[in-house]
């Protein structure tokens, strides 16, 4: 007891913040996956069965981003792995769409994991058609009962139909469908029609087993999923500290999920979680205004952001531009007839703007043009004078009159000039 | 590889020594009892005689074939000449899996007495490379030792199934050199003791008693095979001349010649018509004794010397000119010789070994097993003969340098030209006014004359002794046999009803039988079986959309036919498959066809070489190999050589391949392939029609044999939901068998009654069926329901099916302000549509033009409104 007393509020800090870091952004896996049961039962029979019967399966776990899947299988594979006749019989290889991008890496990848390079020797690898043939060959000696189960995870299932003839899928799948070594193929996929890639013949091989992760929670089950996600455990050193911690998320997650939950992704809570915690080594416990802010910052719009630390002559450019727009329907336009327009405003209204030279106004033109908020249009004509190439403002309406708004010491003739095009 | 580098130009001559002892008129065939042997550049002949073994070129160049010589005839025109033999094999060329029948470990210069009915027993003469020794064996005792490495023992006989014991009397008819040597024969003639008369009739007898296992039905196969031959075409006659010189059996029927068909089509169609004349005579008038009638064929055969004294006296009488040679003759012709030949050989064989000087060239195919002591000396003799060359190499061209190679070769490399390649390589041929014919042989690729002169230098490192050995090693670890290590806790069994019946349904385990394609099966079977017996070639193309049996069905044939090839009712062949998804590119099928083959490796080029001329060109004891080709149309190239040349091959003459092909598509030949491939692969086609929901039916019933597990309605409206759907027997499969997981998991619960009902196999349908477009709406979050109605609200504003972001957006905005919610702003709003995006809920199009992004729906707009209704 003792020691606990002597833990500081800062080590309190400290450790929860370690936690929660950990949990969030490590991707530790959660003890059991949520609301995904009959998905993992699913997923958990059918690689047991591989591992202990030595059947050979194929599966797709579809979903969308976000939505649990790697989640899911590391859970399965866990819990697999810790099966005492699974343990030491199951040989794992994973592979990712992004990493392989075509099938000569994917074999490379696969002889690694599989430790078959030993067997290869010192003179790694020959060509292309050898590694298959050699690959191949090691997968047909097994046979279902005697030799181990090989559980193939393939990441981004999506890009690997994008091989050339798919020989990899049709390989591998070939294989689940043969009196070969058991293998299991494990598709991860956010693509719905990812069946539509796969040619007929691989198609036909697979055993088109989905299992569909659509995240179908209600309201307060995303509550008290956030909940779950930033409490402290139980066993945290300093009772009291979790205490008022875990009372303050009960409280404050409430109110503040809302806005999240109509995003309902699970990342996008993940994130927000993670700027509450930076907020949280100041303050010992949360607060409202945390979450809050960390919902804003998450949500911020990027352009909008630009927009505020522009000048006031590219301020003036931009809102020409909207006018524009306003006028022709959204045609594009070129720097003649936005210096025309701001001439128009200077002439007539303005105030508080100077008249500027023409050059200055193109270089001020040039840098929206860097910040890319304006655009030229990719047409085939390409030997037209600057001041006279087709461009597009890439804004929305709503978000020129949010900076307008937003923008600090804005001259209010400009502001009026905004609102109305013939002010 | 190696040994096609080390293939040098070497020409050999072959004469026959002294006149023919025997003539036959009716097929124009003058017989000899020994041919001389003389390589270019040395003094020496070699000769070989009746009796005597030989060494014939073959695939192996280490390893050249071992054979007893029995006949030597050339025909009319005097250019052909033609050997009838007696096989032996080693171990190398006993069929893998075999080997381990003979229960022990072959001495390395063991060999077996080849007792095969369906193997060919004439090669061209001019594939003798020379003489060998071979020495009977007892089976019970040891091997002796300390004996001449270049002696061959036979202890044992090979009839394709077994090894068995030999008896000493096969061996006998064999060391009796049939024939009076020719005056012309030099002293260092190899020649082997001869037994005496007695010996040589239980030889006869050896023979016949060898025969007898056939002789029941020889006759009358005999006499089929003479009635078909008549009615046929002069190319079926050709077969069934083949028939009757080969060894017959009931299972022996045609055979290819094994010499290369430019040469010898028109005497084989001449053949074939003077036999198509004779057949019909012996049907009329057997061993009649009109002017024609000489059957003087059977002879040659040693089953049929069972007719041999009946039919030689009436021949003999009938020949003018010459006394017809008969088994007695030889007897007398042989004790007459025999004394000084035994001094011969046994002068001879003292220096054999210890001097592999020039003079011994005419030995050389001995040396294959020579020691490796020997070999040094040899190696020591070449050094200093290799010396000499390079002196000579200034002024020594063609023709002199290519008999000095042939001499090197002969001493250093044994023999490496195959059957095959030398035939195929023989460029010309030139006709001396006698006997004698040059064949010019290349060695190795290189025919330029500046080739010749390099080769030379490049020969010296080759000549090592070392390198003889070399080939038998593997040369990189990559030979190393990959295996997927074994599990360490076995497998369990499948412990339940369903468990049991899970394991039956999946798609991996082999079906006791295959219903349903039983006609489909009969047609292959046919197909394969008649050109296997034939020994010709053909191509088969197979189509039907996946799922429905193809593989497996050619795959049943093959078992079935190897089956039947066991139990010696069809001769044996080879089957090799290859997959075009299992390869990286259309060329690789050579590679892969290639090392099945022969288990070499090589480049797609020379592969293609090397299998051009295998199948090509004669060759002994060649097997029928019978190809498939599945996944053909992911061979097709820009120029299709490929599939050219897989159906080219077929139709050559001595290939004896059977090439069966499956695709996808029925109309791939005309579709993809150019005239000349499409041609060549024929009309035999077939096509596998998807299964009806009966056949599905049947499938599933006779997989699950009788383990209860469905009940009959669900297995009926799988059947019926597939058959309805792609007629896929993969997806019945993969469907019956996820519902009978289902019905383990809900069988806890309810008070089933065990067997999977029709609400498992529905859930399963559903599952595997249904489309999850839906599902995946009802489960996206609200502003993804919300940008989807936007999506469709702006379609119906434009009036087209695609908008840009901007106009969606203005829409999202739009309605989160009708649904009361704080609307979204241009980043979040591109979040969720980059996420439905991702899901292809949305197609996106030119996803870098941010607010002009297009979006169309790949859903159908009722699909999306449907969804959100219900919502």
């Amino acid at each position: 007891m003792s020691k606990r007393r002597s833990l500081t509020e800062a080590q309190c800090v400290s450790l929860a913040q370690k936690l929660l870091r950990e949990r969030l952004c490590h991707q530790k896996l959660p003890d059991r996956p949520l609301a995904l049961d009959s998905q993992y039962k699913h997923l958990l029979e059918l690689l047991r069965r591989t591992a202990v019967h030595g059947e050979s399966n194929s599966v797709l776990i579809v979903g969308p981003r976000g939505s649990g899947k790697t989640m899911l299988l590391g859970c399965v594979l866990r819990e697999l792995m810790s099966l005492k006749e699974a343990q030491k019989n199951v040989l794992l290889v994973e592979l990712n769409g992004l990493l392989q991008t075509d099938d000569k890496i994917a074999l490379k990848e696969i002889t690694r994991q599989l430790h078959l390079e030993n067997v290869v020797g010192d003179k790694v690898f020959g060509s292309f058609a050898e590694n298959l043939a050699f690959l191949l060959e090691a997968l047909k000696k097994g046979d279902k009962s005697s030799s181990r189960p090989v559980v193939f995870v393939l990441d981004e299932f999506d890009l690997f139909a994008h091989h050339k003839n798919q020989t990899l899928l049709y390989n591998l799948l070939d294989v689940s469908q043969s009196a070969q070594t058991p293998v299991a193929v494990l598709g991860l996929t956010c693509r719905l029609d990812v069946l539509e890639l796969l040619e007929k013949r691989v198609k036909s091989r697979f055993s088109h087993r989905q299992i569909h992760l659509f995240s179908s929670l209600s309201f307060a089950q995303y509550v008290d999923a956030v909940r779950a996600q930033l409490s402290l455990p139980p066993d945290f050193p300093d009772p009291k500290f979790s205490d008022a911690w875990n009372h303050s998320v009960t409280v404050h997650t409430q109110h503040t999920s809302r806005s999240v939950f109509t995003n309902k992704s699970y990342t996008q809570s993940l994130f927000l979680t993670s700027f509450s915690v930076r907020v949280s080594v100041s303050h010992s416990t949360l607060h409202e205004a945390d979450l809050l802010e960390a919902s804003r910052l998450i949500s911020a719009d990027s352009k909008a952001i630009i927009l505020h630390g522009l000048s006031i002559l590219e301020l003036c450019l931009i809102i020409a531009m909207k006018h524009l727009n306003d006028t022709y329907d959204g045609e594009p336009f070129n720097f003649q007839m936005v210096h025309n327009e701001f001439k128009k405003f200077i002439q007539r209204k303005s105030h508080s703007i100077h008249k500027f030279e023409k050059p200055v106004v193109m270089k001020a033109f040039e840098h929206l043009l860097q910040l890319e908020l304006v655009r030229p249009v990719d047409s085939g004509v390409c030997k037209v004078q600057r001041e006279y190439q087709l461009m597009r403002l890439m804004l929305e309406h709503g978000q020129v009159m949010e900076a307008l708004q937003r923008y600090p010491q804005c001259p209010t003739d400009v502001k009026q000039w905004a609102l109305s095009a013939f002010a | 590889m190696s040994r096609y580098i080390t293939r040098l130009r070497m020409r050999r001559t072959y004469k026959w020594n002294g006149r023919p002892v025997g003539e036959d008129r009716k097929l124009k065939r003058q017989y000899y009892e020994s041919m001389s042997i003389s390589v270019e550049g040395k003094t020496e002949d070699a000769t070989v005689s009746l009796g005597q073994y030989i060494l014939i070129e073959g695939d192996d160049d280490d390893n050249p074939f071992v054979a007893q010589l029995l006949k030597l005839y050339t025909d009319d025109s005097g250019k052909k000449k033609t050997a009838v033999l007696q096989w032996f094999v080693r171990m190398c060329e006993v069929p893998q899996n075999k080997r381990k029948l003979l229960g022990r470990d072959p001495h390395p210069q063991e060999i077996f007495f080849y007792q095969d009915r369906s193997c060919d027993n004439e090669v061209d003469g001019e594939t003798i490379l020379g003489a060998v020794q071979i020495e009977y064996v007892p089976v019970q005792d040891p091997f002796p030792v300390g004996k001449s490495r270049d002696i061959l023992f036979v202890k044992l006989l090979w009839d394709t199934k077994s090894f068995r014991a030999l008896d000493p009397e096969l061996m006998q008819p064999s060391q009796s050199p049939k024939s009076p040597p020719p005056s012309s024969r030099g002293p260092q003639t190899r020649a082997l003791p001869t037994p005496d008369p007695s010996v040589m009739k239980r030889a006869m007898s050896g023979i016949l008693t060898r025969g007898s296992m056939s002789t029941g039905k020889m006759s009358s196969s005999e006499a089929e095979s003479l009635h078909s031959a008549s009615k046929l075409s002069a190319a079926k006659a050709l077969s069934a001349k083949r028939r009757s010189q080969a060894v017959s059996g009931p299972q022996v029927r045609k055979k290819l010649d094994l010499c290369s068909p430019s040469k010898n089509m028109s005497r084989d169609d001449v053949l074939g018509e003077l036999l198509d004349e004779r057949s019909e005579k012996t049907l009329t008038s057997k061993l009649n004794t009109s002017p024609t009638g000489r059957i003087s064929i059977s002879i040659r055969l040693t089953p049929l010397n069972l007719n041999k004294e009946e039919c030689v006296s009436p021949l003999s009488s009938h020949s003018p000119d010459k006394p017809r040679m008969t088994a007695h003759d030889k007897d007398d012709a042989a004790r007459a010789r025999t004394p000084s030949r035994r001094k011969d050989s046994a002068a001879l064989r003292e220096p054999a070994l210890a001097a592999l000087a020039e003079e011994e060239h005419e030995d050389s195919p001995i040396n294959t097993a020579a020691t490796s002591r020997s070999k040094r000396k040899s190696a020591q003799l070449v050094s200093s003969r290799i010396k000499k060359q390079l002196n000579l190499l200034g002024n020594k061209i063609g023709l002199q340098s290519d008999g000095e190679d042939g001499d090197d070769d002969d001493c250093f490399i044994p023999s490496k030209i195959d059957l095959q390649s030398s035939s195929d390589e023989e460029e010309e041929a030139k006709i001396d006014s006698e006997d004698e014919l040059i064949v010019k042989k290349h060695r190795g690729s290189g025919t330029s004359r500046s080739t010749e002169k390099t080769r030379v230098s490049a020969r010296t490192p080759r000549k090592t002794p070392s390198k003889k050995t070399a080939p038998a090693t593997p040369r990189t670890p990559r030979h190393a046999t990959p295996s997927i290590p074994s599990r360490t806790a076995p497998a369990r069994k499948p412990g339940n009803v369903l468990e049991e019946a899970r394991a039956r349904l999946h798609v991996s385990s082999v079906p006791e039988s295959l219903p349903c394609r039983e006609q489909e099966f009969q047609d292959i079977y046919n197909f394969v079986e008649s050109k296997v017996i034939d020994g010709t070639g053909g191509c088969m193309y197979i189509s039907g959309v996946p799922g429905t049996g193809k593989t497996a069905t050619v795959h049943e044939v093959i078992r079935s036919l190897q089956q039947s090839a066991e139990q010696d009712e069809i001769p044996h062949f080879r089957f090799i498959e290859i997959n075009g998804m299992k390869m990286t590119d259309p060329h690789q099928a050579y590679v892969q066809i290639l090392q099945k083959l022969t288990d070499q490796k090589a480049t797609p080029d020379h592969a293609a070489a090397l299998l051009e001329k295998r199948f090509s060109a004669p060759a002994p004891k060649k097997e029928t190999v019978v190809l498939l080709v599945d996944e053909l149309d992911l061979l097709w190239t820009r120029k299709q050589n490929v599939m050219y040349n897989l159906f080219d091959w077929p139709t050559r003459r001595n290939a004896r391949l059977v090439v069966l092909t499956i695709a996808n598509t029925m109309d791939l030949p005309e579709r993809i392939m150019i005239n000349r491939v499409a041609s060549r692969l024929g009309l035999t086609r077939m096509s596998f029609q998807p299964y009806t929901f009966k056949q599905l039916q049947q499938i599933i019933t006779s997989r699950l044999n009788r383990v209860k597990a469905f009940e009959e309605d669900a297995l009926q409206l799988v059947s019926r939901k597939v058959a309805a759907l792609s007629g896929d027997a993969r997806r019945c499969l993969d469907i019956c068998r996820r519902a009978t997981e289902i019905c383990e998991h809900s069988g806890s619960q309810k008070n089933s009654s065990g067997l999977v009902g029709m609400s498992h196999v529905m859930e399963a349908l559903d599952e595997m069926f249904s489309s999850s477009y839906i599902s995946a709406i009802r489960c996206a979050s609200v502003q993804e329901q919300l940008f989807l109605r936007a999506v469709i609200a702006e379609f119906r504003r434009l009036g087209l099916e695609e908008a840009t972001f901007q106009q969606v957006f203005v829409q999202h905005q739009a309605l989160c302000r009708v649904e009361g919610l704080q609307p979204a702003n241009v980043s979040e709003g591109l979040t969720v549509c980059q996420r439905l995006g991702s899901c292809r809920l949305l197609l996106l199009e030119g996803s870098r033009l941010d607010l002009f992004l297009r979006i169309r729906l790949n859903v159908s707009q009722d699909d999306v409104l449907y969804a959100l209704k219900a919502d």
